[in-house]
């Protein structure tokens, strides 16, 4: 059975996919700790954190992770993308350890390793599977 | 894995299970349907060769199993949220994402009948116990 080989540009589109989504939620994190607590009196005021810097940028990261995610899923398997989605945790975590130099904990290494195997096992095999009962085109 | 991390006061292990669960049901049901939408529409990126970015938002926002799909989706976001208000975020979000790993492979190859053989299963649960010892 012939494997179906992912293009360069389908591994950034993965990579893309693996990126966006967990430095969406940081901006979105950084973006909600420096305003003042949001009342549900006061909707308007959650209006105006849509448009700060942190906030707008963590929502334009999260399009871009959604919109990179369904092309992903529009030529790969949900079996194939889902761990991919996950090793983002991975790249946050090196982020932190080499650029903000956090600490990381035995049992967060052993997450990063856990998750890199598994990625690695996915991304061995077909990106694809062909032959579904009134599979795709 | 849920049994070994405190419960905040007032919680019992079974509610804690109950909203875990949910959120996984939910956001497995919205994957599996909003993947089902992108099989039954084609490879985006040729739709964008042949009919531009318009083209291909045109194909994806005209698929009703795609509002479908983003409907669960929202619905798992907001059980998430309910979720976060009784359990704590060190409990409920690295459970409710490593068990959804382990319910969407199983939906997958009941539903999508994707190809989920020995390799994929090894890297779910790799994954699913990646995933929690990393966000917990």
């Amino acid at each position: 059975m012939s494997h179906p080989r992912l293009k360069p540009s389908q591994y950034l589109i993965l990579l893309l996919v693996a990126l966006c989504a967990p430095l969406g939620d940081s901006c979105l994190s950084r973006g909600m700790s420096v305003l003042p607590p949001i009342s549900v009196a006061h909707p308007l005021t959650l209006l105006h954190a849509v448009f700060t810097p942190w906030i707008a940028g963590g929502i334009l990261l999260l399009i871009a992770f959604f919109g990179c995610y369904l092309t992903a899923l529009s030529w790969a398997d949900l079996t194939y993308v889902l761990p991919t989605t996950a090793f983002g945790y991975v790249l946050i975590a090196l982020l932190g350890r080499f650029w903000l130099h956090e600490h990381i904990s035995l049992a967060r290494w052993a997450g990063i390793l856990l998750i890199t195997l598994g990625v690695g096992f996915v991304a061995q095999g077909p990106s694809l599977t062909e032959d579904k009962p009134g599979g795709r085109s | 894995m849920i049994a070994a991390v405190p419960l905040p006061a007032g919680v019992g292990f079974w509610a804690a299970t109950a909203m875990i669960v949910t959120v996984s049901i939910t956001s497995t049901i919205g994957e599996v349907l909003t993947a089902a939408a992108m099989q039954s529409i084609g490879d985006l990126d040729a739709i964008r060769a042949r009919s531009g970015l318009r083209g291909a938002i045109r194909a994806v926002l005209t698929c009703p199993l795609f509002f479908a799909g983003v409907t669960f989706l929202a619905l798992a976001f907001f059980a998430l949220l309910f979720a976060l208000n009784h359990l704590d975020l060190s409990l409920a979000a690295p459970a409710s994402a490593s068990l959804t790993l382990v319910t969407n492979a199983i939906a997958a190859k009941l539903f999508l009948h994707e190809n989920v053989d020995r390799r994929r299963w090894v890297a779910a649960v790799l994954v699913c116990i990646g995933v929690y010892l990393i966000a917990h």
